[in-house]
Formats: C-alpha cells, structure tokens, sequence
C-alpha cells in the first residue's frame, strides 16, 4: 500500500510538485494572515519556507539541490528549474500596462535605474568585502540584491553555482521581508502621501512583494502606483544583470 | 483558446531566449544576456499589436495569465531546490547586502520624494527626527 503511495507519487513528480507548493502557499497564507496580521507578504514566507525545506533536504543527503534531491521530491527540481521559471517570469511582463506606465514619466524611469544601480553597487561591495572576487559570484550577490528574482535569473545566466544563487536569493529574500516590515514604519520619513511618491518608492524599492504589501499596510489607495512602476523593476534588472552590469563587473574585477 | 495565449507566450519566450544567447555569442561571452528582459519586451509589443487589431480575446489573455501568476509558486519551487546548506556558509553576506541596499534606498526614496511640492510640507520639518527614528527601529526589526 505505502509501496504503491510511493511509486505514484515519483512517477508523476511534477504533478507531486504542484500539489506540495499549493500546500506550502495555503500554509504561508495562514501564517501572513494569522501571525504578522498581512504585515508580512504570504508569498515572503512561502519562499521562507521553501529555503528551510531546501535546508531540511540538503542536511538530508549532502546534496546540491536542496530538496529536489530527495527522490520523492524530485519534481520539485523540475517545477522550479530554469525552464519553467524564466517561461513565467516572462509571463509577468503581460500585466504591463503601457499607457498607464507612462504616467509615472521621468521620475520613475529614474528612481527605476537607481532602484537597480544601487542596490547592485551595495550588494557588490558586500560580496567583494567578505572575500568574493570572481565575476561571476559578484554579478549574482549584486543582483540579488536588487530582487530575490534578478539574482538567480542573472546567476543562471552567467553560469553562478548553486549556493551563489542561494546566497543571492537569500540576499533579494532579506531585503524584501525588510521593505515589507520597514514600510508602514518608515512611512514618514520615506514621504508616502502621494501617487508620484509611491511611483518614487515603487521604483526604489523594487520587490513586487515588499512594495505591494509595505504600500498595503502603509496606505491602501498607492498601492497601484507603487505596483506599477515595480512590475518594471524585475524586467529592467534581467536586462540589465547579466548584460550591463555583469560587463562592467567583470571589467572592474578583472 | 487559452492556448493561443500560451503559444504566444511561448514563442515570445524562445525568441527572447535566442536573441540574448546571440547577443552573448555576438559580445564574444558564452552567457545569455538579457533573455528573459528580451521575452518580456517582445511580449509587451506582441500583446499591443494583436490588442490594436482586436487579436485578443479574454481567452487568449488567461493563457498568458495563467502562467504569470504561477511565478510566486515557480518560485517557490525554486527556493526549495537551492543549496542553502552551502549559501549558510557565506555568512552574513545576505543580511549585510539587504540591510545596505534597503538603507541607501531608503534615504534615495526620502531624498527623491522631499523634491515635491506639498501642501503638508509645513510639518515635515517637526516629524522628522522622529521618522529617522522611526525608520531605525524598522531596519533593527526586520
């Protein structure tokens, strides 16, 4: 019977991993809702979630792929590869609206190329500072840095291993429970009154996540504004990762 | 169909994906560059083009749709298959890397939104040390 329950469950490991995210999302959901009050995104805990099981999986069997490497998981690996990851980030790019975009005008164009120059720069010079002197680590820290997206997608491009990447998703994971949690806080000294402002913050701050829930528990009404301008922070940064930045990294590096 | 929208999707996907290895075979590095930012910008023209000639109905859009809101989930997925054993050896690289990005954001959002003309702006000058600290005491709970 359990023999039967195992064989079922490895011969259709995707299928396993749809069902074990849908578990881990209604989980995370709860504990946004139940123990943070919405305070903390249910999406930030869910990838909380999905790094202590990688944790958990790479304790288990010394492994590189985190849970994936547990044969019944297996799935997991597939569902969160390159493939299907790149295919649905593109898929965001489709709630772009273009004509609603131009509104923000120059300010958020700018506060979008600070929001991916800076943190890159600051990630960069941790990376560097703690002994990290390749391009390739340094372009994947930086750009995880800016969101727990750019990282690995720009990682993926350039090539990083495995535990870059999970140092620079970690790095984007930090930095948007932060956005989230320091927003409401913040909100005075960050000026978030108005819809330019939000664009301004959106821009900056760049996580979807963080803006959308920080704007949320700041100020409901800018919510759009800041959403809006953030959608284009992930796109502009897996442009500008593993092309632009890497370039200039690797130049600066040797 | 929904899998109008996909295939859309999907074709946006593999041409941005081919253009950012050419584009890094073309710069003499073996990566791909920019791929993903290419698929995205190919699909944001293709969904006005087709939207202009009313090549797009409901239907077609939830092909597309339904893949973009799958991402949290992909990502999810993705945490859950990563080396964190090895990244917990880094140290605090990612806390220091989040905590200094978020600062110098924090004070570039501050500095940016300061420039606007205001109604209230008469009494940012009296809040002021106390939102410094207020944004202190954020960055030490997070």
């Amino acid at each position: 019977m359990l023999e039967l329950l195992e064989k079922t469950a490895k011969h259709n490991g995707l299928i396993l991993a749809f069902a074990v995210v849908g578990l881990v999302m209604i989980v995370s959901m709860q504990l946004s809702r139940r123990l943070t009050m919405g305070r903390v995104h249910g999406s930030a805990i869910a990838i909380l979630i999905g790094l202590l099981l990688a944790y958990w999986g790479g304790v288990q069997t010394g492994g590189k792929q985190g849970i994936g490497d547990v044969s019944l998981f297996a799935g997991l690996g597939l569902m969160g590869g390159a493939m299907l990851r790149d295919f649905a980030i593109t898929a965001t790019a489709f709630e772009v609206h273009v004509s609603e975009a131009r509104k923000a005008g120059l300010v958020g164009v700018v506060a979008l190329l600070l929001g991916t120059v800076l943190p890159f720069i600051v990630g960069a010079s941790v990376a560097w500072s703690f002994g990290y002197r390749d391009a390739v680590s340094i372009t994947t820290i930086g750009a995880g840095a800016v969101t727990y997206i750019v990282g690995p997608v720009t990682g993926a491009a350039i090539g990083a291993p495995s535990e870059i990447m999970a140092l620079s998703i970690a790095t984007g994971l930090v930095k948007s429970i932060m956005v989230m949690v320091g927003t409401p806080m913040a909100a005075r000294f960050l000026r978030l009154r108005t819809p330019r402002s939000a664009m301004v913050f959106g821009g900056l701050a760049g996580t979807v996540s963080g803006v959308s829930a920080g704007l949320a528990a700041t100020d409901r009404r800018l919510v759009p504004y800041g959403a809006l301008v953030a959608t284009f922070h992930t796109g502009l940064g897996c442009l500008l990762g593993p092309s632009l930045l890497f370039f200039v990294t690797r130049s600066l590096v040797g | 169909m929904i899998i109008y929208g996909t295939a859309i999707l999907a074709v946006c996907h593999l041409s941005g994906i081919f253009l950012g290895d050419l584009l890094g075979t073309l710069l003499g590095v073996k990566t791909n560059v920019g791929g993903v930012g290419i698929a995205m910008i190919l699909l944001i023209c293709a969904r006005l083009w087709l939207h202009k000639r009313g090549l797009m109905p409901q239907t077609t859009e939830m092909g597309v749709g339904f893949w973009g809101a799958m991402y949290i989930p992909v990502v999810v997925a993705m945490a859950a298959t990563q080396n964190v054993v090895a990244a917990l050896r880094g140290g605090p690289v990612a806390l220091l890397a989040a905590l200094g990005s978020v600062l110098v954001c924090a004070c570039f959002v501050s500095m940016i939104n300061r420039t606007e003309r205001d109604a209230e702006a008469g009494d940012a000058a009296a809040t002021e040390t106390e939102a410094e600290t207020d944004n202190r005491v954020a960055t030490h709970r997070a």
